[in-house]
């Protein structure tokens, strides 16, 4: 699963007459402008780039346009990243991956005030994800086995999907999550930016449900947005290797060991 | 214009069983006699006192289409169904049904009282929409904000920074006599933020209020929305309830 690498940022610009006096220091970069040393000081300890989706931007029409995505990847999600960078200039967190920011930033349910926009490019890294040209239809081996074990079969699911989708009120998401604990699969369902990830449970499928995700296509008809999603767009291929990546950290019964 | 006469306030009858909305939608078609017969009073789509073309271009004519005949419409609707659920359930003793049905009301009731605010909260330019507000609530805003300009920056300082749905609010609070800008979230209508607070004027800032026309610069939207916010409504109820 790709997320959005941080580049720790050590610039230090090397003037080959003070090779002598250099020191590693991830905390100054030195600009020598001429011959009196004047010294200018950048930090830049944590920095995010915004990531591509896995396709071209029209590779989803006609379900999502490629205005939709250019708007919705282009200005929002980039607006998030940028925002974030902004926000590390004044108070770096350095060293983490996208996933392990949002969780400290969430702060246990008091967040920080990176936490929304590092919480927004990470749900958005994840969706663009979450979706692939000529995606949608059925899933299949164990993907399938566990929602029909935790669903009882696809229809109920996907019914269940939908009608969680609908009953959002404002903004937010829609996820398919192995929950951890309970070692199951669940519908779940998230407001604003609120990821599953915070509480310990592991996102398989997301669905961006803020209205800039589909007014342009869809003006307000929600449901025929949720209904192409999961019969034209969802990766079933991203949720599969999701699953398989999950269930290293939670055991769903296999292997199961026979007792003699 | 025709639209308007298919989206005027007339109380259906029980003979007729058939409201003005019964075919767009489909669902609660019963509740009209039913509830006429039990005397439960539910709401009603009103009328725009200016046509959706009227607001641009601060406000496009296809955002106010959208934004009163399906959205708010979809509210009115809604909440005329939670209600009628509601009280099948209440006259049951249903207590879990009572309470799983509070959220659809509280979002669907607040969706329709807020926006009926909000249509007349707006007014064409050529009838008077922009203009500054005079008298006592122009007094009022010097007093509590410093000058007009000041109150606008900082509504639009609060809708931009608002995160997901909500609404922006010039709030008079009745019983301390002042003004006050508030946000509420989703579709809570603003006294969920204080009992004695009375809205003056609020501004929708769902992405549907604005996105067709600005996309994601929700700035623009809110900068352009004052050249045609009706200040003397405002002027209105600040008056009556301050008097």
């Amino acid at each position: 699963m790709a997320m959005a690498l941080p580049l720790a940022y050590a610039s230090s610009v090397v003037n080959p007459f003070e090779a002598g006096r250099l020191s590693f220091s991830t905390k100054a970069t030195k600009h020598k402008k001429h011959m009196y040393q004047f010294r200018k000081v950048t930090k830049v300890l944590a920095y995010y780039g915004l990531t591509n989706p896995p396709y071209k931007l029209d590779a989803l029409e006609p379900y999502m346009s490629r205005r939709t995505l250019e708007l919705h990847w282009g200005n929002i999600h980039r607006g998030y990243v940028d925002s974030l960078n902004k926000q590390f200039a004044n108070r770096p967190l350095y060293g983490c991956t996208m996933e392990e920011l949002m969780k400290t930033t969430f702060n246990n349910g008091n967040p920080l005030p990176e936490y929304n926009n590092a919480a927004e490019v990470w749900n958005h890294d994840f969706f663009w994800e979450s979706m692939q040209p000529n995606g949608g239809r059925l899933p299949w081996g164990g993907v399938l086995d566990q929602i029909e074990k935790d669903f009882g079969s696809f229809s109920k699911f996907r019914d269940e999907f939908v009608h969680s989708a609908m009953m959002l009120f404002g903004s937010g998401w829609v996820w398919l999550v192995l929950k951890t604990n309970e070692r199951r699969l669940s519908i779940v369902r998230t407001s604003n930016a609120v990821c599953p990830l915070v509480w310990g449970d592991i996102p398989v499928i997301s669905l961006d449900m803020w209205e800039h995700a589909y007014y342009l296509d869809y003006k307000d008809d929600v449901s025929k947005y949720v209904d192409n999603f999961m019969d034209h767009l969802v990766s079933w291929h991203s949720a599969t290797a999701r699953m398989v990546r999950a269930e290293a950290f939670v055991n769903l019964g296999e292997p199961k060991i026979p007792v003699a | 214009m025709a639209l308007r006469a298919l989206l005027t306030k007339r109380a259906p009858t029980l003979a007729s069983g058939l409201g003005p909305f019964a075919s767009a939608g489909g669902s609660g078609t019963g509740w009209q006699g039913l509830c006429h017969a039990r005397g439960l009073k539910v709401a009603a789509l009103p009328d725009l006192e200016y046509d959706y073309g009227a607001l641009a271009p601060a406000i496009s004519g296809e955002i106010m289409r959208l934004h009163h005949q399906k959205h708010h419409k979809a509210y009115v609707s809604n909440y005329n169904d939670a209600l009628e659920k509601l009280d099948a359930a209440m006259a049951k003793g249903d207590v879990a049904a009572v309470v799983r049905l509070q959220s659809a009301i509280k979002f669907n009731g607040g969706g329709h009282i807020n926006h009926t605010i909000f249509w007349k909260n707006l007014k064409p330019v050529n009838e008077g929409g922009g203009e500054p507000p005079h008298a006592t609530l122009g007094w009022a805003i010097d007093t509590d904000f410093g000058s007009l300009e000041a109150l606008v920056q900082k509504m639009n300082a609060e809708g931009a920074a608002l995160q997901g749905s909500g609404w922006v609010w010039l709030a008079l609070d009745k019983e301390r006599k002042k003004l006050l800008v508030e946000t509420t979230a989703n579709q809570d209508p603003l006294v969920t933020k204080g009992a004695n607070l009375v809205p003056l004027l609020g501004i929708d800032v769902w992405e549907h209020a604005y996105y067709l026309q600005y996309k994601n610069v929700k700035p623009d939207y809110l900068k352009n929305i004052w050249k045609v916010m009706n200040w003397k409504y405002a002027s209105e109820v600040y008056d009556s309830e301050a008097a």
